[in-house]
């Protein structure tokens, strides 16, 4: 059920656009990797063990008292997806490019029926356990993670060392198997070329940034993701809680290149905002690039104050549907680039009506 | 200008950077390959799957100091050799852990800055390690009592580690 409505519906919990900080904090992730003992990890297992894997969680999942604990849950083997239904779980964020790209009948998604938790099963790890929420909410989304791999390893026989926690297949993933991350929108910390002094201020903390750069341009759509590196020796809720302050940090950096920007060169940054909603609203043909400044601009604008009548749910969504797999669903056929442009310009011109 | 690094043709005009522990790595491609680079046009909220292994193999087996402390005939239940543990830089089990033994540690401590879990622990496991360090705690007792001479005592500590150690078989 919820699997169905995921693929049909662009919205999805994350991009609620109410919480703290939500105009400049996106989404909040926590992730958690688990293992079951002795089954050998997903890269090196064979098929009969991989199913055998799949049927224990999905069982799981499924059992009447997981849903009681944790909610309405559905599960789907990714073989009985089409390619381009993957694809368009993997732009909603549900799962990860690299579980979309493997087929096989081991390959399971457990999802909440709000879509707010993911279980990928068989991804590197045997499961991740994903939660995604709005804005800056990672304790939120820790607490519920955490609940719901309680709700599984009172099922399953989870692979732990006392030494070395939660034993993943990869070393960096160790430990508490956790990785927080947000996605933040700091389109005035690239403007005003704070971006590699605040990234590198970030990695000597123990984070990873990472953002699509293109040359000239500006970064595409000014997004970026903030993780923390380390999984092993600090405990969840210093992961949690180091990664949130320095969120706080990011943020006020980010409202003072702002306040920068309105002091200084407000008639430019008007300009800027208001031409892009003039793209937006009129052009008939948009690549992914250029939709992608104009909207991180307009959502800008908006967060700002300049522009009123835009909805920042809507913007959301429009990352989403403006993705070619998405674009192709609704078109209901594989489309070209060329019609995907065309297709594109007219959903950016509707939402925006 | 410069050329996109995967089919040296087109200008680089996706340019990638990640930082690791103080470790830049950078990508540059053309629009073409970044679009079929492997989770780069879908990367956000996502670990990017192009370097880490690669760049963990790197770690791992690029300097034989560093595999030095590494003395294991392989993992018994999955079959994964040391030598190939450090072409993948990916574990083959969970049993892997224990079968490389503690040469490991050395090198957990070097990627993540330590080697020892503080956090949750599955309750499944916690009862049983609840009981570990009790008896752990109970032996180093145990031996106080046997410098100070206490042998009534000491007596009384032996009985409460052997009950707790059958509990736990
Ligand atoms: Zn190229
Ligand atoms: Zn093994």
């Amino acid at each position: 059920m919820s699997i169905e409505n995921a693929l049909k519906n662009p919205y999805t919990k994350w991009m609620e656009g109410k919480g703290p900080y939500a105009s400049i904090v996106i989404s909040s992730r926590v992730r958690l990797a688990r293992n079951l003992v002795d089954y050998p990890f997903p890269h090196v297992q064979n098929r009969d063990a991989g199913k055998k894997v799949a049927f224990l969680v999905r069982d799981a999942v499924l059992d009447p008292r997981f849903r009681q604990q944790v909610g309405g849950v559905d599960f789907v083997f990714l073989n009985e997806l089409s390619p381009l239904d993957r694809m368009v779980l993997v732009e909603k964020h549900l799962i990860s490019p690299q579980h979309a790209a493997e087929e096989g009948p081991e390959r399971g998604l457990a999802l909440s029926d709000d879509e707010a938790v993911s279980i990928m099963v068989n991804e590197e790890d045997h499961l991740r356990i994903q939660v995604l929420f709005p804005a800056l909410q990672l304790e939120e989304a820790w607490e519920l993670a955490s609940g719901v791999d309680d709700a599984l390893e009172s099922r399953l026989e989870y692979a732990f060392d006392e030494r070395y926690g939660y034993l993943t297949c990869c070393p960096t993933n160790v430990g508490t198997g956790l990785r927080a991350s947000v996605m933040v929108h700091l389109p005035a910390v690239a403007m005003t070329n704070q971006a590699n002094r605040l990234f590198t201020a970030l990695s000597k903390l123990g984070f990873v940034v990472r953002g699509l750069y293109g040359e000239g341009t500006e970064a595409r759509g000014n997004l970026f993701q903030v993780s923390n590196q380390i999984t092993l020796g600090p405990s969840e809720e210093e992961i949690i809680g180091n990664l949130a302050s320095v969120c706080r940090q990011i943020i006020e950096q980010e409202e003072m290149a702002r306040e920068k920007l309105r002091k200084d060169a407000l008639t430019q940054l008007e300009d800027m905002v208001f031409r892009s909603y003039g793209i937006l609203s009129n052009a008939y043909i948009i690549s992914s690039e250029e939709a992608m400044v104009h909207l991180s601009n307009v959502r800008l604008g908006l967060d700002m104050g300049l522009l009123r009548n835009v909805n920042i749910r809507k913007l959301n969504e429009l990352l989403v549907e403006i993705r070619p797999a998405f674009l192709q669903k609704l078109a209901g056929e594989e489309i070209d680039a060329f019609k995907r442009d065309f297709k594109r310009a007219e959903i950016i011109r509707s939402a925006l009506a | 200008m410069m050329f996109c690094q995967e089919c040296q043709k087109r200008p680089a005009t996706v340019h990638v950077t990640r930082i690791v522990n103080n470790v830049k790595t950078e990508l540059h491609l053309c629009q073409e390959c970044a679009k079929h680079h492997e989770g780069l046009a879908f990367s956000f909220n996502f670990e990017p799957n192009f370097s880490i292994h690669k760049f963990l193999a790197g770690l791992l087996g690029g300097s034989p100091l560093e595999m030095a402390p590494l003395q294991s005939p392989g993992c018994p239940n999955c079959g994964l050799s040391l030598a190939r543990f450090g072409e993948i830089g990916r574990f083959g089990c969970s049993r892997c852990y224990q079968a490389f033994g503690d040469g490991l540690e050395p090198l957990l401590r070097r990627l993540q800055g330590a080697s020892r879990h503080a956090g949750k622990v599955p309750r499944r496991v916690g009862g049983k390690l609840g009981v570990r360090r009790e008896i752990e705690k109970l032996r180093e007792e145990l031996q106080q009592a046997i410098r100070q001479e206490a042998y009534e005592r000491a007596a009384e500590l032996r009985d409460r580690i052997r009950s707790l150690e059958q509990g736990l078989e």
